[in-house]
């Protein structure tokens, strides 16, 4: 209970100003695509310099976990996700913002955003030992395994037929394998100089989500801008409670999965809201309402990917190894003021670290209140007309792809792969599977590589990859994942009908 | 009149010409940037940021210095915009990674190479050292060696990459020990590599001294050599180097980190930038922070950074001649 006694520490007036600074500057960062939480994060070091260890690290911590809700905002009313972590919240969550029902979607993801980070935190300070072994569990084949279970996922994603669900997910991978492959060196389909650090993840999310967006806006033309007029919904927060605690079922496994996946270094924060998305889909009775702006998508997605927060700083707190390039970046901020992260850290600067610790878990619920404030007008996004909302979005969608490393290279490769989609979801395709294939593609292949060369000096591939009780147990969630995908194609026959996608194009337009 | 038209023209283009000459004397005039090949939060860019954050002062450069960073590809990236499309204006700065960049561009693919930048300054040098895991068995280079003389090949040994510091350490003991071993290149970096000697997931691992510092401090390895020619009397004072264990390896494979400008670059301005980057460092705050982060630092001049370019260009194209 020691982290209760340093909480009065968060409260000093100066501590606490920061919190809230780190708060609501978190979540403009977080909004505005193209900046991620690392990015955020790493934008706020330099002030560090000038504060007290505790007080940086509140600023810090506080910016952490907001900006990772705040991603949601762009996610829901713009169909920008922030960052990967957003991904799952655009398919409902926009689809509910289409509907008018902005304000509702952004309060569900607020509390449900809140309740998972609480939960998270809360790990980190109570199981902190126990998850530090866990966090050490996951070597290079394990992490192979989950790769693929992530690949079994691609199918299913939102998408109109499981065929394409996986051609789209094939086309992500092989975008994957563009640039110098991470363990040998070798360059890969470098064809122009823009793509020779491979297709980064962030401008490739700002087109494939933005940019057909913006097509379709601007190709129906001022005819129809006042045939549809959206009536923008006022949602009472009360009702936003009632809502997110009778979805127990998303809520619980939206928390658990992302704080279990978030531990896992390397991988966590990227996959955990899609994992967590597609758990709920699977457990749901109401499966079939997914994609079309239900809330238990939106429920499921965020509070898995606050959940992560916490148990992604468990191998930093206690084993001094960043597991996320947000914690590299954290790591950098307790260097600067000379504390070393180690088990010893509680004992040696308990006021630090309690402190910091705490400040995230009052930053979640200072989160929650600010969302709620903004939901209600920021829903009115949904009423800009479309020409407006066209210019918006696209002068979003350039900013945000050159900030994240200054380069125009990134604003061309999410231009053309923009289009792509756009000429893609006119077939039927959609943009999910395409960057979870994205994200996975250099997981699963970089653990092959290196699993195969530790198999190779030791025991062999297949004793590597095949022995041991969590392969095993892997194994076994990969298997009744594919058959869970091929019954339910068998049952529901999934076609795209000509009718289907004449109503797919309208759904979009 | 025509000719005192001509006369002032000619007049005006001496001056402007002079002027064109001279015109550094202001520099810099603007903030300027650094470019550095690694992700934010990784030790380069820290360090970067630290030993940079003095630029603004009078007495340095008064002007700041705003770090960007362009990682991928093991600093392939940054390091192939820096020279193909930097501007080379003084404005445009690079950090350096040795013996990285240099082993890189004799491996080939890339299109840079020593000559391709201009040194200003160093500040860091980080050397390799060797870790095992707190539980291992091993307590000496020797018992490692050993080991691998009994399973030629199958000592696993984790590190940053391929034709980084680490990869270069590696190859090193291997020649010297005379012994085939499994280095494992690491995805995930310097940190990654850490990560799978602590887990057990190989027998041991090469990494930085500063990384493996903290992770001794937490009790989580044993550090059995230091790829230098002296010990680190600052961090590692108990810490043999391989030559003291009987290994004929020498410093190649620290990591000198520094500032570099592209080729192209105008002398007057490589030439006040190196008269003053060097004082920057020496900055007691820059000292300071570096020292509690547990950076150790070497801060040379552009002169001695050109002596040890060359040097690395030797020794490298040789240890990697027989890849």
């Amino acid at each position: 209970m020691e982290f209760l006694y340093y909480m009065g520490d968060v409260f000093t007036p100066i501590n606490f100003g920061l919190l809230l600074l780190g708060t609501i500057g978190g979540l403009i960062l977080g909004a505005t695509p193209g900046l991620s939480p690392t990015m955020a994060v790493a934008l706020l070091i330099p002030f560090t310099f000038q504060l007290e260890p505790q007080q940086g690290l509140i600023l810090l911590g506080a910016a952490y976990t907001s900006t990772v809700a705040g991603g949601a905002v762009s996610a829901i009313l713009l169909k920008i996700p922030g960052a990967p972590a957003n991904i799952a919240t655009t398919l409902d969550g926009h689809a509910m913002a289409t509907k008018g029902e902005g304000a509702k979607a952004l309060q569900l993801s607020f509390i449900s955003s809140a309740v998972g980070g609480v939960f998270g935190v809360l790990l980190l300070i109570f199981l902190t030992p126990v998850l530090a072994q866990w966090a050490l569990a996951f070597g290079p084949s394990h992490l192979f395994w989950l790769a693929i279970l992530g690949v079994t996922v691609i199918g299913t994603l939102d998408s109109s037929s499981v065929v394409k669900g996986l051609l789209s997910g094939c086309i992500g991978l092989w975008l994957a394998t563009i640039g110098f492959d991470d363990i040998m060196g070798a360059q890969r389909f470098i064809f122009h100089p823009a793509v020779s650090g491979g297709i980064n993840v962030i401008p490739a999310l700002i087109g494939l989500f933005a940019i057909p967006q913006v097509i379709t806006m601007f190709t129906k033309g001022r005819s129809s801008d006042d045939a549809e007029i959206i009536s923008v919904q006022k949602h009472p927060i009360r009702l936003a409670f009632v809502e997110v605690f009778k979805r127990k079922m998303a809520l619980t496994i939206g928390t658990v999965t992302g704080s279990i996946i978030g531990l896992i270094p390397g991988v966590g924060g990227q996959i955990a809201g899609l994992v967590a998305y597609d758990q709920s889909k699977k457990f749901s009775k109401e499966s079939e309402k997914f994609g079309t702006g239900h809330s238990e998508g939106v429920i499921a997605a965020e509070s898995a990917n606050n959940a992560m927060v916490g148990p992604s700083l468990v191998p930093l707190l206690t084993l001094s190894i960043p597991g996320s390039p947000t914690a590299a970046v954290l790591l950098g901020g307790l260097l600067i003021h000379g504390i070393f992260p180690g088990p010893d850290l509680f004992m040696n600067y308990p006021q630090v670290a309690w402190t910091f610790i705490d400040s995230m878990l009052i930053g979640q619920i200072l989160m929650c209140i600010f969302g709620l404030y903004i939901a209600g007008f920021a829903a009115n996004v949904a009423r800009v007309p479309h020409a407006v909302m066209a210019a918006i979005v696209l002068g979003l969608a350039v900013f945000g792809s050159y900030s994240v490393q200054n380069s125009m290279g990134d604003v061309y490769v999410m231009a053309t792969l923009g289009l792509a989609m756009y000429f893609l979801e006119r077939f039927g395709f959609s943009a999910a599977p395409l960057v979870l294939g994205l994200i996975l593609g250099p997981i699963a292949e970089a653990n092959f590589i290196q699993g195969s060369m530790i198999a190779n000096a030791t025991v062999g591939t297949g004793t590597y990859f095949f022995t041991g009780w969590l392969n095993w147990f892997l194994i076994l969630i990969v298997l009744a994942s594919i058959s869970y995908s091929i019954w339910m194609e068998i049952m529901s026959r999934r076609y795209t009908t000509k009718d289907d996608a004449v109503a797919k194009e309208e759904a979009l337009s | 009149m025509k000719n005192w038209i001509a006369g002032a023209a000619l007049a005006l283009a001496a001056m402007t010409g002079q002027a064109y000459a001279d015109g550094h004397g202001d520099y810099p005039e603007r903030p300027i940037m650094m470019m550095v090949s690694y992700g934010a939060g990784g030790a380069t860019d820290f360090q970067a940021r630290i030993v940079t954050m003095t630029a603004g002062n009078e007495d340095a450069l008064g002007m700041p210095i705003a770090i960007v960073n362009r990682p991928g590809a093991g600093g392939r990236v940054g390091w192939n915009w820096l020279a193909t499309e930097a501007e080379a204006d003084g404005y445009t700065l690079g950090a350096y990674n040795i013996p990285h960049f240099v082993a890189q561009s004799i491996e080939g693919g890339v299109s840079y190479s020593t000559d391709s930048f201009e040194p200003i300054a160093n500040w860091g040098a980080d050397p390799a050292v060797f870790v095992v895991g707190a539980d291992s068995a091993f307590n000496s280079m020797e018992d490692v060696v050993n080991y691998a003389n009994e399973n030629p090949g199958g000592l696993t040994f984790s590190g940053a990459g391929l034709f980084v510091g680490h990869h270069i350490a590696a190859l090193q003991l291997e020649k010297a020990a005379g012994v085939k071993l499994a280095y494992i290149p690491n995805n995930a970096g310097g940190a990654g590599a850490m990560r799978a000697v602590i887990a057990g997931e190989v027998l041991g691992g090469v990494n930085n001294l500063s990384d493996a510092f903290r992770a001794q401090a937490a009790g989580n390895v044993k550090i059995l050599g230091v790829f230098d020619l002296e010990r680190n009397t600052e961090f590692l004072p108990d810490v043999p180097t391989m030559v003291e264990q009987g290994f004929d390896i020498d410093n190649a494979s620290v990591n000198f980190r520094g500032v570099m400008v592209p080729k192209g670059t105008p002398q007057p301005i490589i030439d006040k930038l190196a008269a003053t980057v060097p004082a920057m460092f020496e900055n007691s705050r820059v000292q300071s922070r570096m020292a509690a982060g547990g950076s150790p630092m070497q801060i040379m001049t552009r002169d001695e950074v050109l002596e040890m370019w060359a040097a690395r260009q030797e020794t490298l194209e040789e240890l990697l001649a027989g890849l």
